[in-house]
C-alpha cells in the first residue's frame, strides 16, 4: 500500500513537472507585456525580467525559472496586475477567500447530500425516490451561473436578505462576512449536494440488494440495524474518498462563482491575470490548478485502499 | 406387453415416410430483433428520456428557426430599446398583461407620475399600465405637516421613451413627413420652447433637458401647471424664425398651424420625434420583441437562437472529432497493449492533468490570432476531450480482443486493421454512442462557461453566444431579469434534456440491464 502511494506520488510529480515545463514554454513564447515607459515600476520590472532571462533562449529561461522555484520558492513578480509584487505572496492572500467559501459550502452540503441519498435508496422505486433522483439529475445538469442568478435575484434583490456581492476586507470570520458569503455558498452547494445524493443512492441501492444484507437480516438484525451497521459501512467505501476529493478541490475555488459574487479568491486572480496578460501569475495559477487536480485524484485513489481492506492496491501477497 | 413376432414382414409393407416431403425446421414465429432495434425498444420504455428527446428536438428546431422567424437579424441593434421587456403591440394595447414591455418603477412621486401621464397625453401612448401601490408619507414642509404620496407604477417601457431630440438630414426629415402622410402615425412632434415651460426660471441652463416635458410648469422642479379642467398647458415653440425646414405634414391636435416642428442646425434639422413611431418608420414595422431585447438592443428571441445554433454545431463537431481520435487512439492502445499501451497511457495522463481552463486560455493566447478564435477554441476542446473516449475504447478492446471470434478471424488471416475495426470495434459501438450523447452537454456547458467568463470571445464569429448573452444579462439582472432568464431557461433545458437523453441511451445500450427493469 505504502509502495503504491509512493509510486503514485512520484508519477504525479513527474506529470506536474512535464505539464509545468510545457505551459512555461508556451507562455514564454508569447510576447511579453509591453511596459509603460516613464512608469516608476518599469525600471524595476526591466531589471527583474533581465534576471529572469527574458532575452535568453527559452530553455535557459526555463532553467532559471526552475532554479528560482527550487532554491528560493520564487515564482517571479507580477508584471501588470500588481506592479512588481511577489507573485507567491499575492497568491497566498487570495487563498483564504476561496477556501472559506468552499469550505462552508461543502460542510453543510455533504451531510445533506448523503442524507438525501440514503433516504432515496431506502425508499427505492417509490415516488420519493423518483422525485429525488430526477431533481438530482436536473440540479447536476444546470450550470452554476443559473443558480447564482436565481439566488441573487430572489434572495438578494427581491427579498433583500443578503448583499449582492461578498464584502471586502479580511475579517473572514465576522458575522457580516458570513452573511455576505451566503449567496455564493448556496450557489456552490447545489452541485455538491446533487453529486453526493447521486453517489450515495447508487451505492446504497446496490449494497442493499447484496447477499450479506440478506444474511444479516436472517441472523436476526432489524432492517435498521442491518442498514446502519452493514450497508452504510460498505457504502462509505465510495463516499469517503469522494469527501476527501472535495476537500482538496475546495482550494481551487470556482471561477464562475468567484466572478459573479466578486470573491477575492484564486479564481478571480486567474481571470484578472488573463485579462491583464500577467503571465507570472498565470503560470503560478496553472501550476496550482494542475497540482490540485492531480492531488485530488490521487487522494481519492489511495484513500480507497486505506478505507476498504478488500482493496489493497499494488500490495503483493 | 404383447408378444409379437416381427421377424417376417414382407418388404411390400414398408413405405417411405416422407419421400417427397420437404424437410425443414419450424420457422420462427417471432421476428428477430437486432441490437439497435432492441436498444430502441428499451429506450422507448424510459419515459423521461423520450420526453427529453422531444425537448431536444424542440430546442434544436427553435435554434434553427428562431433567427429566421425573428424580424431582426443579429446585427440589428437599437440603442434606445436596450434591456427592454418582451413586447408585442397587440398584447400591449389589448391590456393582456403579458408582452407589454412592463417595467415596475418604485416610489414615483406625484410629479413623476404626472410626467408619465403627460407622455401619454402628448403621444397618445400612455406608458402607465397600472398603479400597483400607493404609499403615504407625512413630511414637515415649511412648519406644516403634509401628506406626500409615492406610487409604485407599472409602465410600458417602450412607451415611456416618449419623445426624443434627434438631428436629421433634410432628406430624412422629408421622408418622415411622407411617411406620416401615408400612415397617419405622428413621428414628428412640435419643438418645445424651454422658456415657455419654465416661465418663472431666469437661468434656463440650470435645468436639465427633459424632452418629454412639453407643458408649462410652475417651478423649476417640473410641477405641472394645471387648469380648472385638469388639463396641461402646452409650451410649444411658435418661433418661425428658428424653424429648420418647411413642415407640410399632419399636425398634432390643438395645433393651429403656428407650432414649429424642426430647429435649424447647420446642414440638418433638429427635431423632436416620437421614438416609437420613428422606430416604425426606420424598421418598417412596430417593435416586436417576443423575449425582449438584450443589452445591445438586439432581439433576444433571435439572439438565443443564433447562440444556440453555434453551441449545438460546435458541440456536435467537437464530439465527432473527439470520438474519431479517441476511438483510434484507444483501439491502438487496447489492441496492441504492452509497452505501447503504457507509453500512450502516460501521454493521456499528462494531457489529462492539464486543467481545461488553462488549455483554453493558452490556445486562445497562441492560436486566436493565427487561425481564428473558433478553430483555436476547437483545438482546445479536442486536445483533452478525446481522452475519456480513448479510455472507453481501450477498455472495450481489452474485453473483446482475446475472445474466440477474434482468434478465428486472425486464423483466417485478417489484418490487424480489419480485426480492430471490423471485428472488435462494432462490439463497443453502443458504449461509444452513449458517451457521445453525454459529451455533447458537457461541451455545451464548458463552451457557455468560457464565453460567460469572457475567456473566449466568439461574438464576432457567431454573432453571439449563450454565454455572452448571460454575462450581459447578469449585469442587467435587477432591472431586466428577462435578459438573464430566457438564456438561462434555454441552456438549462438543453443540458437537462441532453443528460436525461444520454442516460436513457446508456441504459438502453447496456445489455446487462436487459430484462431487469420489468
Amino acid at each position: 500500500m505504502f509502495k503504491y502511494a509512493l509510486k503514485r506520488i512520484a508519477l504525479m510529480l513527474m506529470t506536474v513537472f512535464i505539464i509545468m515545463c510545457m505551459c512555461f514554454i508556451l507562455i514564454r513564447m508569447l510576447p511579453p507585456v509591453p511596459l509603460q515607459p516613464g512608469d516608476p515600476h518599469t525600471e524595476v520590472l526591466m531589471a527583474r525580467r533581465e534576471a529572469m532571462g527574458y532575452n535568453k533562449p527559452i530553455i535557459v529561461q526555463l532553467g532559471i525559472f526552475l532554479k528560482d522555484i527550487f532554491t528560493r520558492w520564487d515564482w517571479g513578480i507580477s508584471d501588470s496586475l500588481y506592479y512588481g509584487q511577489n507573485v507567491w505572496s499575492i497568491f497566498v492572500t487570495k487563498l483564504p477567500a476561496s477556501i472559506i467559501v468552499n469550505l462552508y459550502s461543502i460542510i453543510w452540503s455533504i451531510p445533506v447530500g448523503i442524507a438525501l441519498g440514503v433516504f432515496a435508496a431506502l425508499k427505492k422505486n417509490t415516488w420519493i425516490d423518483h422525485t429525488i433522483s430526477t431533481l438530482t439529475m436536473v440540479v447536476i445538469s444546470v450550470p452554476s451561473f443559473v443558480y447564482a442568478f436565481l439566488i441573487q435575484y430572489f434572495l438578494s434583490y427581491k427579498l433583500s436578505l443578503f448583499p449582492f456581492l461578498m464584502k471586502g476586507g479580511t475579517d473572514w470570520f465576522s458575522k457580516e462576512m458570513f452573511i455576505s458569503m451566503v449567496p455564493a455558498v448556496l450557489s456552490l452547494s447545489f452541485g455538491v449536494i446533487a453529486g453526493f445524493t447521486r453517489t450515495t443512492r447508487a451505492e446504497l441501492t446496490e449494497v442493499l440488494t447484496s447477499e450479506f444484507m440478506l444474511l444479516a437480516r436472517t441472523k436476526g438484525l432489524t432492517k435498521r440495524q442491518a442498514t446502519v451497521r452493514h450497508a452504510f459501512k460498505n457504502c462509505m467505501v465510495v463516499i469517503v474518498p469522494a469527501i476527501f476529493g472535495n476537500f482538496v478541490g475546495i482550494l481551487s475555488g470556482s471561477l464562475i462563482i468567484e466572478k459573479i459574487f466578486s470573491i477575492p479568491g484564486v479564481g478571480g486572480l486567474y481571470l484578472n491575470a488573463i485579462n491583464a496578460r500577467d503571465y507570472n501569475i498565470f503560470m503560478l495559477d496553472t501550476a496550482f490548478y494542475t497540482v490540485i487536480g492531480l492531488a485530488a485524484s490521487i487522494i481519492v485513489d489511495i484513500s480507497y485502499g486505506f478505507i476498504d481492506p478488500r482493496i489493497r492496491m499494488g500490495s503483493k501477497k | 406387453m404383447e408378444n409379437q413376432n416381427y421377424e417376417h414382414i414382407s418388404p411390400e409393407k414398408f413405405e417411405f415416410a416422407q419421400k417427397d416431403a420437404y424437410i425443414h425446421d419450424e420457422k420462427l414465429k417471432t421476428k428477430s430483433r437486432g441490437f439497435f432495434a432492441d436498444a430502441m425498444l428499451r429506450f422507448k420504455k424510459n419515459k423521461s428520456s423520450v420526453v427529453a428527446a422531444y425537448i431536444i428536438a424542440f430546442l434544436v428546431l427553435f435554434a434553427i428557426f428562431s433567427p429566421i422567424i425573428s424580424k431582426y437579424s443579429i446585427n440589428d441593434k437599437d440603442n434606445v430599446y436596450t434591456n427592454f421587456a418582451p413586447y408585442i403591440e397587440s398584447f400591449a394595447l389589448g391590456k393582456k398583461g403579458i408582452f407589454d414591455g412592463a417595467y415596475v418603477l418604485d416610489s414615483q412621486s406625484e410629479l413623476q407620475l404626472t410626467a408619465l401621464n403627460a407622455i401619454g397625453q402628448e403621444t397618445g401612448m400612455n406608458p402607465v399600465i397600472d398603479i400597483l401601490g400607493t404609499k403615504e408619507t407625512t413630511e414637515i414642509y415649511r412648519g406644516k405637516e403634509r401628506i406626500k404620496y409615492t406610487y409604485k407604477v407599472e409602465v410600458n417601457s417602450y412607451f415611456m421613451v416618449g419623445n426624443r431630440i434627434m438631428v436629421l438630414s433634410y432628406d430624412e426629415f422629408d421622408q418622415i413627413q411622407k411617411f406620416q402622410n401615408e400612415t397617419g402615425r405622428q413621428v414628428l412632434y412640435p419643438i418645445v420652447d424651454k422658456a415657455k415651460v419654465y416661465p418663472r426660471v431666469k437661468d434656463l441652463s440650470t435645468i436639465p433637458d427633459n424632452t418629454n416635458i412639453w407643458y408649462v410648469c410652475t417651478d423649476n422642479k417640473g410641477t405641472a401647471k394645471v387648469d380648472k379642467n385638469g388639463n396641461l398647458t402646452p409650451a410649444y415653440s411658435t418661433d418661425k424664425a428658428k424653424e429648420g425646414a418647411e413642415y407640410y405634414s399632419q399636425r398634432i391636435p390643438g395645433d393651429d398651424g403656428s407650432y414649429i416642428y424642426s430647429l435649424a442646425k447647420s446642414g440638418s434639422v433638429q427635431v423632436r420625434v416620437n421614438y416609437y413611431n420613428y422606430y416604425t418608420f426606420k424598421n418598417g414595422h412596430v417593435p416586436e420583441y417576443v423575449m425582449g431585447t438584450d443589452t445591445l438592443g438586439r432581439d433576444l428571441f433571435g439572439a438565443i437562437g443564433t447562440g444556440a445554433r453555434f453551441s449545438l454545431v460546435f458541440a456536435i463537431l467537437v464530439s465527432a472529432i473527439n470520438l474519431t481520435i479517441g476511438a483510434f487512439y484507444g483501439a491502438i492502445q487496447g489492441y496492441y497493449g504492452g509497452t505501447l499501451d503504457l507509453v500512450m497511457d502516460r501521454i493521456c495522463d499528462i494531457l489529462g492533468g492539464i486543467p481545461f481552463i488553462v488549455v483554453a486560455t493558452l490556445f486562445q493566447l497562441h492560436l486566436a490570432e493565427k487561425v481564428g478564435v473558433v478553430p483555436g477554441f476547437l483545438f482546445a476542446f479536442v486536445l483533452t476531450g478525446w481522452l475519456s473516449m480513448a479510455a472507453l475504447t481501450r477498455k472495450q478492446f481489452y474485453r473483446f480482443k482475446s475472445q474466440e471470434f477474434v482468434y478465428a478471424a486472425k486464423t483466417l488471416g485478417a489484418s490487424d486493421f480489419r480485426l480492430m475495426f471490423k471485428h472488435i470495434f462494432p462490439n463497443s459501438i453502443g458504449t461509444i454512442i452513449t458517451s457521445c450523447a453525454l459529451v455533447i452537454p458537457s461541451v455545451i456547458n464548458s463552451e457557455t462557461s468560457m464565453t460567460y467568463l469572457g475567456i473566449v470571445n466568439l461574438s464576432s464569429f457567431a454573432g453571439t453566444t449563450i454565454g455572452d448573452l448571460m454575462s450581459q444579462g447578469q449585469a442587467a439582472m435587477t432591472t431586466s431579469p428577462h435578459t438573464m432568464l430566457f438564456p438561462s431557461i434555454f441552456v438549462s433545458l438543453l443540458l437537462i434534456s441532453f443528460n436525461l437523453f444520454g442516460n436513457g441511451l446508456r441504459d438502453a445500450f447496456n445489455p446487462s440491464t436487459r430484462g431487469t427493469e420489468d
